[in-house]
């Protein structure tokens, strides 16, 4: 069996569970919310000095919205067995781990799809732009692939709400100091080549996690 | 464990006895390659756990203290899922006959979560049998289950060593086991012991009172 046959399937399985409980995608888009409320306030955001300030809140939204949601990512399979029901299928760790990082991923995509015209009308900055959209994929993309890697060694521990933020922030500051970097430059205006190194450094430390943590993991969930 | 060397021929039923923290369950999650053997070698059909996991995983079906389905997916939905995990190619006869098999195809559309714990546990059945494994590794598989369901199971495993494939269980039932199997180990001190002259595969020789009483009594010593 290939990779990406037994990746669309458990993305096949988490989307149809999570259409019938739908516990995660509604939660986060309101938490999303409620943090850009609380950061606009905080920060006194006002129209002169939003172009500053929006890039941060809402990298700092998607940041904290994205453990909200790797924090469910492994909970439902470790309650009920599925985690195991995979372990024993003879499905590969690495298929495992994109199919729930690909999951992750397309839950997150869709969360910031739904808060991001709500962000760009209170924050006062233009969505429509190709290269916010590509900084927003790229960033997404680190949360998604080290998220499922730490999700799944915080569901093992007994204090996996904590857990996970502990591991998932030190490791993931670099790709939040360049995603906000890279959309101060593109809130502003900038094309492609004006984002400088910030894109592409993103672009490898995605590369990097999409290389060591599929490693990691199937030690992970190995007893 | 240690120092446990045990075969299990084509066609039979090896049933495992043991008292409690004896670690049948263990044994069982080594075999089911869920737990790594500190050391020795373990082959299921030939293949190597160490080196050919997921060859091992694609010949074994797992029914275990859970169900490893998940509560808000149906019946169906369940087994077309580790259907596809398996990669079975026509897979809805498939999931049909297993179902008819576990006496389930009334409650084929009903989610899991709405079943009975039985049920539930036919459901692990209908699981674990999905994929035609060479050899089924079922953990104390009548806990929970009624009378009918333990007829269903008892019918289902003597078709399954009858058509030349294995099985391993462990159970705390002494008729059960001495009914269903073919040899007869207890657990205990790290390694099994065959009580009695049930160490050949000759065939179903466990209603012989003497190997009866010779578990029993390994049984009682264990405790």
């Amino acid at each position: 069996m290939g990779l990406l046959g037994p990746v669309m399937i458990i993305v096949w399985k988490d989307v149809l569970l999570e259409l019938r409980s739908r516990d995660l995608i509604i939660s986060v888009v309101v938490f999303g919310l409620l943090v850009v409320v609380v950061f606009n306030f905080a920060l006194n955001n006002t129209p002169g000095r939003s172009e500053e300030l929006a890039p941060g809140i809402l990298w700092a939204a998607f940041a904290f919205a994205a453990v909200l949601a790797m924090n469910r990512a492994f909970v439902r399979d470790q309650e009920q067995g599925g985690l195991e029901g995979l372990l024993i299928s003879p499905v590969s760790r690495d298929a495992i781990f994109l199919g729930k990082a690909l999951t992750s991923l397309i839950f997150m995509l869709l969360v910031e799809a739904a808060l991001l015209p709500v962000y760009a009308v209170m924050l006062d900055f233009s969505a429509l732009s190709w290269t916010l959209l590509l900084t927003i994929f790229l960033g997404t993309l680190g949360f998604a692939v080290v998220g499922t890697l730490f999700s799944a060694m915080a569901v093992q521990t007994r204090s996996r709400e904590i857990m996970l933020p502990v591991l998932f922030f030190p490791v993931l500051l670099p790709v939040i100091i360049a995603a906000v970097e890279a959309s101060t430059r593109a809130v502003g205006g900038e094309t492609f080549i004006g984002l400088g190194r910030w894109l592409p450094l993103i672009g490898v430390f995605d590369a990097l996690f999409l290389v060591i943590c599929p490693w990691v993991f199937a030690f992970v969930v190995e007893e | 464990m240690w120092d446990l060397d045990l075969t299990v021929a084509w066609g039979q039923t090896l049933v495992i006895f043991g008292a409690n923290g004896a670690g049948k369950t263990t044994l069982l999650r080594i075999l089911s390659t869920h737990v790594r053997a500190d050391h020795g070698s373990v082959a299921v059909a030939g293949h190597s756990l160490r080196t050919r996991p997921e060859e091992v995983r694609r010949r074994i079906g797992v029914v275990g203290h859970r169900s490893l389905l998940y509560d808000d997916l149906t019946c169906r939905e369940n087994l077309i899922y580790y259907s596809r995990l398996f990669g079975l190619k026509d897979h809805k006869p498939r999931v049909d006959e297993v179902l008819e098999k576990v006496k389930l195809t009334s409650r084929a559309d009903h989610r899991v979560r709405t079943l009975s714990n039985g049920m539930q546990k036919r459901a692990a059945i209908a699981r674990a049998i999905l994929h035609e494994p060479d050899v089924l590794l079922l953990d104390e598989p009548e806990a929970g289950l009624d009378r009918e369901s333990v007829s269903i199971l008892g019918t289902l495993l003597a078709e399954w060593t009858d058509s030349g494939r294995s099985v391993i269980m462990t159970t705390h039932d002494l008729d059960l086991g001495m009914t269903w199997g073919h040899r007869a180990g207890v657990l205990r001190g790290g390694k099994v012991v065959f009580p009695g002259s049930n160490t050949q595969a000759d065939g179903n020789t466990l209603e012989n009172s003497d190997i009866r009483q010779a578990v029993a009594d390994a049984l009682e010593a264990g405790r």
